[in-house]
C-alpha cells in the first residue's frame, strides 16, 4: 500500500513536470494544420520539417553555438575563481567568513531587473555591449556567488585531516589541492558547475538586453525572436526548444553517476 | 629528546598535547619557543620540509587512491623512481601484512587495516620523526591490545624516534620509553614509566595514572603526631612511620595510597578500619571500597575475596608505598 503509495506519488509529480515538455516535443513533429487542429491531435506524423525550418531557415545551430560559447566560458571562469573562493572561505580561520557568505547568499537572490539598468550602462562604458565577455560578465557575476556558497558548503564537509596528511606527505598547497582536494571535492564541483551551466543556458533577460546583434544573440533570445510580424511559427519554435534542451539533459545524464558518488566515503573511520 | 627513543605525550583530553604534536608537524604554529630536529630549527619549515610523518586519528587516508597508492604518494612526490617506489610499497605491506589488500580502496577495508595502511604511509617514507596522534583511539579493545604490541615491536625493529600522543595510560605504560604527562598544556612530569607511577611528581600525574585512581586523604598535622583528615578521621602517624614527612604546619598535606598497596589485614595491624560499601569482582582481583570514617578508600583484595557488602574491613599499607604531598608537590 504504501509503495503504491509511493509509486502513484513519484508518477504524478513526474507527469506534471515532464507534460509540458512532451507537449511541446510531440508538437515539434507535427504539420502546421495538425498543430492547429481543434480538437487537438495527440499523435503527431513524425515529420521533419519544423527541425529543417529551424536550423535552415531560422539559423538555430547558429544561437546553439553563441550559447555553448557563453555558457561554457561562464561555467569555466565562476568555477574556476569559485573554488578558490569557497577553498580559502572553508579552510582558512577568517572571522568574517560568516557574514560575507550571507552577504553572498543576500546577493545571489538579487532580482535581476533590479540591476539591469547599472549592468548595461556599465557594458556600454567599457565598450562590452554586444560582445561575448560583456554577457558573460554579467553571467558571473550572477553565478559566482551562488558558486562561492554551494562549493563553500562542500569543501567544508570534506575531512581536514586527508589534506594535512598530504602536507606532511611533501604535497605543496597547490599541490594537495590538485591532488587530493579537488578529486574529492568533484561531485559538488561538478554539480555547482551543472547548475552554473543551466543558468547560463536558459537566461533570457540579460541575453534580450545586451545582445541586440541577431549574431551574438543565445538560444532563448534567438528563440523568443522567431515569431515574425505575421507569423507564430509554432512547430519551429517546438523543434528549436526540443535541441536546446537535449544538451543539458545529456550533460546531467552524463556527469550524475560523478554527482552521487560518494567519493569521501571511508576516508576517515565510517 | 634522544635520538630512536620512543617518547609518549600522555595527559586527558584537551590538555594540549595533539596541539603539541601538530606544532612539531607543522601543522599548527605557535605562539613563542622553537622545534628542532636533529640539532636543526624547523618551526619556520612548511610540514614537507621536515621530513616527520604524522598518523592520525582518522587515519586520514586518500579515499580516491588504493592502498599501494596511499602507501606510495609521499615517495610519488618526492619523484622517487618507480622501482623504488615500488620495492619500498612492498616492504612496508609484507611488514604490515597487507600484500593482499594492496589493489583495495580505504572503504574496503576494515578498521584495523585502514589502521595499519596508515602506519605504513609513515613508515615508508624512513622519516627522521614518527608522530602518533591517538593512533589506536578508533580500534576495539581487543585489536588495540594487540597493535599496541605490535607498535612496541615495530619500534624495536625500526628504532626511529617516534612520539606518541594518547590518553590511554595502558598505552603510555607499554609504549613509552620516556613519558610526559601534560595537564593543561604544563608539562606535570617527565620520567619512564616506572617513575611516573611509583613516584609520580604532583598530585595529578598520582591522580591521573593510575586504575583505579590513588586514594588521597587530605588534612592537617596536629599535635606533631596525627594527621586530621577533612573528612574528622584521624590517623596516628607514628603508627604508620611516615612521621618523617610530615611537620607541623598551617599547610595541607595528602597522602596517597595506591589500591594495590592498601590491603586487608587483622584488626591489631589496621591503618584504616571501615564497612565494606562494594565489592568490584574483576576476576583477578576484587576492588574493595570501604567508606573509612567518612573517607572513601579503595583497596585491591586477591579474586574470590570473602569481604562482602556490610562486612567490616581493616587495611594497612606499607610505609615506603605512601605518597605523601605538602600542597601539590610530592614530599621524599
Amino acid at each position: 500500500m504504501k509503495k503504491l503509495a509511493f509509486v502513484g506519488a513519484v508518477l504524478l509529480i513526474g507527469a506534471f513536470t515532464l507534460l509540458p515538455f512532451l507537449w511541446f516535443f510531440l508538437t515539434s513533429w507535427k504539420s502546421a494544420g495538425e498543430i492547429s487542429a481543434i480538437p487537438p491531435v495527440i499523435l503527431p506524423s513524425f515529420r521533419w520539417d519544423n527541425y529543417r525550418a529551424a536550423i535552415v531557415e531560422y539559423g538555430l545551430l547558429h544561437y546553439i553555438m553563441n550559447s555553448a560559447v557563453v555558457a561554457t566560458a561562464t561555467t569555466v571562469i565562476s568555477i574556476f575563481v569559485a573554488s578558490l573562493a569557497a577553498f580559502a572561505l572553508a579552510r582558512f580561520r577568517l572571522h568574517w567568513a560568516r557574514y560575507y557568505l550571507m552577504l553572498l547568499l543576500a546577493l545571489s537572490m538579487f532580482p535581476q531587473i533590479a540591476i539591469a539598468g547599472p549592468v548595461w550602462r556599465l557594458l556600454s562604458f567599457v565598450g562590452w555591449l554586444n560582445s561575448y565577455q560583456g554577457i558573460v560578465a554579467a553571467y558571473i557575476a550572477f553565478s559566482l556567488p551562488f558558486a562561492v556558497w554551494v562549493l563553500t558548503t562542500f569543501f567544508r564537509e570534506l575531512p581536514y585531516d586527508i589534506e594535512e596528511a598530504a602536507l606532511i606527505d611533501g604535497c605543496t598547497r597547490w599541490q594537495a589541492l590538485r591532488l587530493i582536494v579537488f578529486p574529492l571535492a568533484a561531485p559538488g564541483i561538478f554539480t555547482a558547475a551543472i547548475l552554473v551551466f543551466i543558468q547560463a543556458w536558459n537566461e533570457f533577460f540579460f541575453a534580450l538586453i545586451i545582445l541586440t546583434y541577431p549574431a551574438l544573440q543565445t538560444l532563448p533570445v534567438g528563440i523568443a525572436l522567431f515569431p515574425g510580424e505575421y507569423t507564430m511559427p509554432w512547430g519551429e519554435i517546438a523543434a528549436a526548444s526540443t535541441l536546446a534542451t537535449l544538451p543539458l539533459v545529456a550533460l546531467t545524464l552524463l556527469f550524475q553517476r560523478r554527482i552521487v558518488q560518494g567519493l569521501s566515503a571511508g576516508a576517515v573511520k565510517g | 629528546m634522544a635520538d630512536g627513543e620512543f617518547c609518549v605525550l600522555l595527559g586527558p583530553s584537551g590538555c594540549g598535547k595533539t596541539t603539541l604534536l601538530r606544532i612539531i608537524a607543522g601543522l599548527e604554529s605557535a605562539t613563542g619557543g622553537s622545534v628542532h630536529v636533529d640539532e636543526q630549527r624547523v618551526d619556520l619549515l612548511p610540514p614537507r620540509e621536515r621530513d616527520v610523518a604524522f598518523v592520525f586519528q582518522n587515519y586520514a587516508l586518500y579515499p580516491h587512491m588504493t592502498v599501494s597508492e596511499n602507501l606510495g604518494f609521499s615517495l610519488r612526490l618526492r619523484g622517487a623512481p618507480k622501482e623504488e617506489t615500488k620495492k619500498r610499497v612492498a616492504e612496508v605491506a609484507r611488514l604490515l601484512e597487507l600484500d593482499h589488500q594492496l589493489d583495495r580502496k580505504p572503504q574496503q577495508l576494515s578498521g584495523g587495516q585502514r589502521q595499519r595502511v596508515a602506519l605504513g604511509r609513515a613508515i615508508v617514507r624512513r622519516p627522521k620523526l614518527f608522530l602518533f596522534d591517538e593512533p589506536l583511539s578508533n580500534l576495539d579493545a581487543t585489536l588495540r591490545s594487540n597493535m599496541r604490541v605490535e607498535l612496541a615491536r615495530l619500534h624495536e625493529r625500526l628504532r626511529s624516534t617516534m612520539i606518541y600522543v594518547t590518553h590511554d595510560q595502558a598505552e603510555a605504560m607499554t609504549l613509552g620509553e620516556k613519558v610526559v604527562v601534560l595537564n593543561r598544556g604544563q608539562i606535570q612530569q617527565i620520567g619512564t614509566p616506572a617513575e611516573i607511577y611509583h613516584r609520580p611528581g604532583n598530585l595529578f600525574v598520582a591522580g591521573f595514572v593510575g586504575q583505579p585512581q590513588m586514594n588521597f586523604i587530605q588534612g592537617r598535622v596536629a599535635d606533631g603526631r596525627v594527621l586530621v583528615a577533612k573528612s574528622g578521621m584521624n590517623l596516628d602517624l607514628t603508627r604508620i612511620m611516615i612521621d618523617d614527612r610530615l611537620k607541623v604546619s598551617p599547610i595541607d598535606y595528602t597522602i596517597g595510597i595506591r589500591p594495590e598497596d592498601l590491603r586487608p589485614c587483622s584488626r591489631s595491624e589496621a591503618w584504616f578500619g571501615g564497612i565494606a560499601d562494594f565489592v568490584e569482582d574483576l576476576g583477578s582481583d576484587c576492588f574493595v571500597h570501604v567508606m573509612a570514617n567518612g573517607e572513601k578508600l579503595i583497596a585491591r583484595a586477591p579474586g574470590r575475596t570473602p569481604i562482602r557488602r556490610g562486612d567490616e574491613v581493616f587495611l594497612r599499607s606499607v610505609p615506603e608505598r605512601v605518597h605523601v604531598f605538602q600542597g601539590d608537590k610530592r614530599v621524599e
